[in-house]
């Protein structure tokens, strides 16, 4: 099987958006929606203060939540794990919004412009399709899809692989197949130490976030306890 | 302590979305009620009819909130994991055996006041399983959320006794019996949520839950014990009885408002490790 997977490693991550500029510009989204944002987050009191950029969006959870709630099948997951909504099935309830522990999903009820007036971009890309369901990141299933069929590896071929991966440029997000123990996401997540956000919640999301080298662990763990 | 995009409350329901689970709560409970009232006649007819109109109002309010309304029918085809399906589903049921019960077949209403239940549990799913929220996720909402409905349709069909003098001691005695229990709930479900939700929202369920404990419970139970253990001056046995059946149903319904609008927030987002940059000694 495969099982495609974020990995998002913490410590490369620099906070310059750029995954998040190449993502708006690969799925033309329309102004104040990012299907894949980064995090600017602080913790500790002065002095003993630190920063980390957290990349996010959808984690196309093994069980997701807002799967289940969807009353139209919109919402459905594939064999190889991507979450996708079918755009003329769901009537924008946004059940699945609120489902969703970690806010990735958006519905822009209204056409909306970056200038007020859309650009020739804007309008030549210009999908009401979109307008008034839930939307999300889609991991680029579309590049995905069009590269294994030509024989290309996502997460190893740029162009089988998601945008924003493409984009970083500090290579702090890798995506690959987790049930494929030679791919580069399991060789990361075998070499570091990492988890997953709100695992608490019990929907087994597929973005791992790297922040320790595997064999610091013991020296590492209470310093770099983070808050909560 | 952390800085950064802390929890939010959520938008994507609004008070049209509190307005379904307000009317169908309250209808359902009233369609329920009404049945296990025993009364008859033209009274059961508008009690009925009144307890329709109620939930037929929370179906519009959502009408109105999703993104594609014209696509409304497309909300039942995931019966099999979706509340919200089988609460569309139960409240197609629901209108055309109340409107049988009520129009050519009586006896249907014995298959009405089932169906009523049904989307009314379904509704008190619904928040449940939104994970993305503390204070609906917590399990306690839905027997919470179940209990306010049966209590609005009781106090509804009691706050209407003038129009209808159909009330009996049983009635106001369940009614008591029902501000009671959901008040219970409530403490069983604030105690169980705790912190685990943002400072915001829990000064808003901290807020409802005064209004409940005061308007909601104690005040409708020193009415209701009045009406029910000393003979109060006939002029005061009607503005008492009503004003018991509407402060049961509105601290219920305000409860879920701000259930839905208020104490909404998402859980943000949170790091268990913080990265571990540089050379270490």
């Amino acid at each position: 099987m495969t099982k495609w997977t974020m990995v998002a490693d913490l410590r490369r991550c620099v906070g310059c958006q750029t995954c998040t500029a190449a993502c708006k510009h690969a799925n033309a989204t329309p102004p104040g929606v990012q299907w894949r944002r980064v995090l600017d987050m602080e913790f500790g009191e002065y002095p003993n203060v630190q920063r980390a950029f957290v990349p996010t969006g959808c984690q196309h959870c093994d069980e997701p939540p807002c799967m289940d709630v969807c009353p139209t099948t919109a919402t459905r997951k594939r064999p190889d794990g991507i979450v996708t909504i079918d755009y003329d099935l769901c009537i924008g309830c946004a059940y699945c919004a609120v489902a969703c522990p970690y806010q990735a999903r958006y519905k822009t009820q209204k056409a909306s412009f970056a200038y007020g007036t859309p650009t020739a971009t804007e309008t030549q890309r210009r999908d009401d399709a979109r307008l008034a369901v839930a939307t999300k990141c889609t991991f680029c299933v579309d590049r995905i899809d069009a590269g294994l069929a030509q024989g290309l590896t996502p997460g190893i071929d740029p162009v089988a692989t998601p945008a924003c991966v493409n984009s970083c440029i500090a290579q702090a997000l890798a995506f690959g197949d987790a049930d494929d123990p030679a791919s580069n996401v399991s060789q990361l997540l075998a070499e570091n130490q990492h988890f997953r956000m709100h695992e608490e919640v019990g929907t087994g999301p597929n973005f791992h976030y790297l922040w320790d080298r595997a064999d610091t662990a013991d020296a590492a763990e209470e310093p770099t306890e983070a808050p909560r | 302590m952390s800085y950064g995009p802390n929890p939010w409350q959520q938008l994507h329901w609004d008070a049209r979305a509190a307005g379904n689970f307000i009317g169908g709560g309250g209808g359902s409970g009233l369609i329920v009620a009404t049945a296990l009232s025993g009364v008859q006649g033209a009274v059961r007819t508008g009690l009925l009819l009144a307890g329709l109109a109620l939930v037929g109002f929370g179906l519009v309010c959502v009408w109105f909130e999703i993104g594609r309304p014209l696509r409304a029918l497309n909300v039942v085809l995931n019966p099999r994991t979706s509340w919200m399906s089988r609460e569309a589903l139960a409240g197609m049921a629901l209108f055309p055996v109340t409107a049988a019960t009520v129009f050519f077949w009586p006896v249907a209403l014995w298959l009405a006041a089932p169906l009523a239940l049904v989307y009314l549990y379904c509704q008190s799913r619904m928040l449940r399983a939104a994970r993305g929220i503390p204070a609906w996720r917590e399990p306690l909402t839905s027997p919470l959320i179940l209990s306010t409905g049966l209590t609005e349709g009781l106090g509804l069909l009691v706050a209407t006794a003038p129009l209808h003098h159909a009330v009996t001691p049983n009635m106001l005695a369940t009614l008591s019996a029902l501000v009671v229990v959901r008040i219970a709930l409530w403490f069983s479900y604030r105690n169980r949520l705790g912190s685990h939700t943002a400072a915001r929202a829990t000064l808003a369920l901290d807020g409802a839950g005064r209004w409940l404990l005061a308007a909601g419970t104690a005040a409708p139970l020193v009415l209701l014990l009045a009406l029910l253990t000393s003979p109060l001056p006939h002029l005061l046995v009607a503005p008492a009885t009503v004003l018991a059946g509407l402060l049961a149903w509105g601290a219920g319904a305000w409860m879920k408002f701000v259930l839905i609008t208020r104490a909404a927030f998402n859980q943000g987002f949170a790091l268990t490790r913080l990265p571990v940059r540089g050379v270490r000694a």
